[in-house]
């Protein structure tokens, strides 16, 4: 058996290894080391809890057969699962953490000698208030991810869904959980553990549901928060350093990741959160809707543009994702690169449905990553280069965010993509993104559209190329 | 007096916020969706809590509440920390940089 204190030294290293685990993941050099040290902080924790505990009876028995039909199935769904699921896989993951935060404070809370925290009904009362604030961060983080799931895997309609009294509603449920916080903490009442629980579980399914599908990133970056911050709390009630660190460590993440998706829309956080972007946008686009001349053209057009021009840069998006239509792409790009023509890769920060979705299906398409670029990176380049490829995207390449104060995307950051010669654009119609607005792009003198299945279209203009 | 042991957990939680804050920053942004994974994977280590509930009970009562729940949190926990893990392997295995052909 090991003692207290070397066993809280080695949660320590664990945590360290958690912080150069992150770190790694600076440059893609160094990040495959890092996630080697993210594997072995995991295994020193979880060893010295088995040997701190140090009761290797029937029980110890029971808890490596749960362990390995969960990390039986963990690896299975890491191997199958194709890159383009990312979204709803981390989302699901995500509610994970959550459910099992809450089942380890439920644990707590009926047998709170196991860990050290006081008896049933005479619980510490430090150690309730962090657990109960673990287990109802961990409900919400469950209830929220299962929501952000269903949305991304389209189950659930990625429309926002919005009703009278929404808002009032949540901040009713958000001061009654922490009414019942406080009673729970006097009275030590499991019925009141429960009802915590149970509205916990509830505002979380009510504050995703507002939330459209394009906004998910946003989302997603949240929940990562969230999951980390009941980490943090179960962390305290533990006593353990780790799980405090790590717990640290994911909540700063995801609200790093959130305030970057937010400025990549120009958005607020509550704005996001608060939900209905695409629902109150609707009939300002139906409103305004002229016929204008478009300029749509084959495959044909296309591939000789294309071959015709020294630098092409290609502008990805959800689109891309959605048609599978990434190793297309790449196939085009290399033929092109055999008639010696310039190609590079530019990513909006919220192309996709999550931070760093085109990036991970571009690398899954074997192109290197020192072709692709972030925005500030190579928004000065559209000017001299002659095509640019927008390849399902729309909202991120629209002037209108630069020219106009009335629209609802003024002054989100967008991708000069109209300073090119000329601009393909690769779309299933003319219909507006998500955010409802018409694209002016579509009706630019030097743009043509392509309205094709994104991966078709791509296969097309290689054949032709 | 003597300091209570919880502040000293709160600074270690406050001083790892900060280490978060500046750690995360300098991920470059094409391998946000790998920080994801990773962070989902490292935040399972929730599963120490899971072990300890899972392995309280004495002989005579294995399966008591709390323990199950402990079991199955184990599960739940090591789903993510496998999954987690292994995905992230997979996908920054195919972050490759641009071959020598210039």
């Amino acid at each position: 058996m090991l003692s207290a204190n070397l066993s809280a030294i080695f949660y320590l290293i664990s945590g360290v290894l958690f912080i150069l685990a992150l770190r790694g993941l600076s440059s893609p050099e160094t990040s495959r080391q890092g996630n080697f040290f993210g594997i072995l902080g995991m295994a020193i924790a979880v060893i010295v809890t088995f040997l701190s505990i140090g009761n290797f009876s029937a029980g110890f028995l029971i808890v490596l057969i749960f362990l390995l039909i969960g990390g039986l199935i963990g690896a299975f769904i890491a191997y199958k699962i194709p890159m383009t699921a990312m979204p709803e896989l981390v989302a699901g993951f995500h509610s994970l953490v959550g459910l099992s935060a809450v089942f380890v404070a439920i644990a707590a809370f009926l047998n709170p000698e196991a860990f050290n925290l006081g008896s049933p009904g005479n619980i510490k009362l430090g150690s309730l208030i962090e657990m109960s604030i673990g287990a109802a961060v961990g409900a919400i983080t469950f209830s929220g991810s299962i929501i952000a799931f269903l949305k991304l895997q389209g189950i659930m309609s990625g429309s926002p869904i919005t009703f009278k009294g929404q808002h009032p509603l949540n901040a009713l449920i958000l001061i009654s959980i922490i009414v019942i916080i406080y009673l729970l903490c006097s009275t030590q009442s499991s019925n009141l553990f429960w009802i915590l629980l149970t509205i916990s579980f509830l505002i979380g399914f009510l504050l995703i549901i507002p939330i459209g599908g394009a906004d998910m990133p946003v989302v997603i970056s949240m929940l990562n928060s969230y999951s980390g911050w009941a980490a943090a709390g179960i962390g305290f009630t533990l006593e353990n350093t780790a799980l405090i660190i790590t717990g640290a460590l994911v909540g700063s993440s995801g609200a790093i990741l959130s305030y970057i998706m937010c400025k990549g829309m120009n958005r607020s956080f509550f704005n996001v959160i608060l939900g209905g972007f695409g629902a109150t946008e609707q009939s300002v686009s139906s409103q305004n809707k002229e016929q204008r001349p478009v300029k749509s053209g084959n495959a044909d057009d296309a591939a000789f543009l294309m071959k015709n021009a020294s630098s092409v840069i290609i502008v990805p998006g959800y689109g891309m994702a959605v048609a599978q239509a990434q190793h297309a792409l790449r196939e085009m790009v290399d033929t092109l690169k055999k008639n010696d023509i310039k190609v590079s890769y530019a990513i909006h920060p919220v192309a996709g449905r999550m931070p760093g979705h085109m990036n991970v299906l571009l690398a899954e398409a074997n192109v290197p990553y020192d072709e692709v670029f972030e925005l500030e990176e190579i928004n000065n380049d559209f000017a001299n280069a002659d095509v640019a490829f927008v390849i399902g995207a729309n909202d991120v390449t629209n002037p209108v965010a630069k020219t106009d104060p009335q629209s609802p995307i003024y002054g989100m950051p967008v991708l000069d993509v109209e300073k090119c010669k000329s601009v393909l654009f690769v779309k299933r119609s003319l219909s507006p993104g998500y955010a409802g607005i018409d694209n002016d792009l579509f009706y630019k003198e030097n743009t043509l559209m392509l309205f094709a299945d994104a991966k078709k279209m791509t296969e097309d203009i290689t054949k032709n190329l | 007096m003597e300091i209570d042991p919880f502040i000293f957990r709160l600074s270690i939680f406050i001083l790892s916020i900060f280490i978060g804050y500046y750690v995360v920053w300098s991920v470059t942004p094409s391998l946000h969706t790998p920080l994801m994974s990773v962070t989902n994977a490292i935040s399972s280590v929730i599963i120490v809590g899971a072990i300890i509930a899972g392995l309280a009970g004495n002989s005579d009562s294995i399966f008591s509440t709390s323990s199950i729940f402990g079991f199955l949190a184990i599960s739940l926990a090591a789903v993510n920390i496998f999954g987690g893990f292994l995905v992230t392997q997979r996908m920054l295995a195919m972050y490759k940089k641009k071959k020598k052909d210039k």
